[in-house]
């Protein structure tokens, strides 16, 4: 039953991705390349790439549209769902009880110790792509890619979203 | 009401850039400022709930003021209009990029963007690591991110059974400092 595959692969990073949307990017990775093998490392880079060229949050982008490409609108219906409802519905129901556990020493190291796992599951996903584009493209290339880019987020505070269009014209002249 | 609703998550939504967190305070703008649904202090509260739970935060917050506002029916509506233009818009682009992928220039263009987006997950990994610092020692952090690496990346083991120990972990423990 492909819709309930799709709820469990959205629902999981839907409940357990703490820190807002980016948090959950690495935990639907690793469910639809890794688990469920519907997307390769490479186009879930380009799903990654065009949902930071566009507004509006990441985690909704991304469920939308693999969910679109594996079960067309029902699909992508079910994916988002999956996404946005769980923590949603947990929020209209315990708003008062939640309220006491913010700023608590119990959530604060709730936070704190999710982050880390979080923040590794990421820099491996990163250096997986920087890994493929070595080979894909060249030391040299990903080379000045990395260090452009990382320049112009960084230091010179450029839109990532123009970052990301310096990236696709970058590589449709010189790869 | 509703067509307000629609119109002021409809702005989140497509004018949000950096995922739902960098969002937050065109939520503040709309429903404090422009539409005054809220006091201050009272988004500051719901930000709060919010946080305190996993997922998306611009589909809790804008969810839960819906909510607030016009019951369930007002829930969907600021849902959706947080998500659904830029989902469609998401389908229709790369939909479009699929079909002349086979054009070299275009394969080019999905090279050049790996490492690029390759940056944005590496600069994303320092600030979660940088809000784990704020809250503990570097010691501890150093310690714990190796340990979370082994289990992650050389056993690996399921994030999601991980996480699901951290939290068990957090919410049975007394209270006391890391």
């Amino acid at each position: 039953m492909i819709y309930l595959k799709i709820f469990l692969a959205f629902f999981i990073p839907g409940v357990l991705g703490y820190g807002g949307g980016p948090a959950s990017i690495p935990l639907v990775e690793q469910e639809v390349v890794q688990n469920y093998g519907w997307m390769t490392s490479q186009e879930f880079a380009e799903v990654l790439a065009l949902g930071n060229a566009l507004p509006g949050p990441i985690a909704t982008k991304m469920a939308g549209f693999i969910g679109f490409e594996v079960g067309g609108v029902l699909g992508a219906t079910v994916a988002v769902t999956a996404t946005v409802m769980p923590s949603l519905l947990l929020m209209v129901f315990l708003a008062g009880l939640l309220y006491r556990l913010k700023g608590t020493k119990k959530f604060d190291t709730l936070t704190t110790l999710i982050r880390p796992v979080i923040a590794i599951l990421l820099g491996i996903i990163a250096f997986d792509f920087f890994s493929s584009s070595f080979i894909d493209s060249g030391m040299v290339h990903t080379l000045i890619l990395i260090a452009a880019s990382f320049l112009m987020l960084t230091k010179f505070k450029i839109h990532p979203a123009l970052v990301i269009i310096f990236g696709l014209v970058y590589g449709a002249l010189l790869l | 009401m509703h067509f307000k609703i629609f119109w002021a998550f409809f702005k989140v939504g497509m004018l949000g850039y950096g995922g739902g967190p960098a969002s937050i305070p065109l939520v503040h703008k709309e429903v404090v400022g422009t539409y005054k649904w809220m006091t201050d202090e009272e988004f500051q509260d719901a930000l709060a709930i919010g946080n305190v739970l996993p997922g998306p935060i611009a589909t809790k917050l804008g969810g839960y003021i819906g909510y607030l506002q016009k019951g369930w029916l007002g829930l969907v509506n600021a849902v959706f209009a947080t998500i659904l233009p830029t989902i469609v818009l998401m389908i229709i682009l790369l939909k479009l990029f699929t079909e002349f992928k086979d054009l070299g220039w275009v394969q080019g263009m999905s090279h050049g963007v790996m490492p690029v987006v390759g940056v944005m997950l590496f600069i994303l990994t320092y600030e979660f690591l940088a809000k784990a610092k704020a809250k503990t020692t570097w010691q501890f952090l150093i310690l714990f991110t190796l340990v979370s690496f082994v289990l992650l990346a050389v056993l690996e083991i399921h994030p999601a059974i991980i996480i699901l120990l951290i939290v068990a972990f957090s919410l049975l423990r007394k209270e006391g400092r890391i």
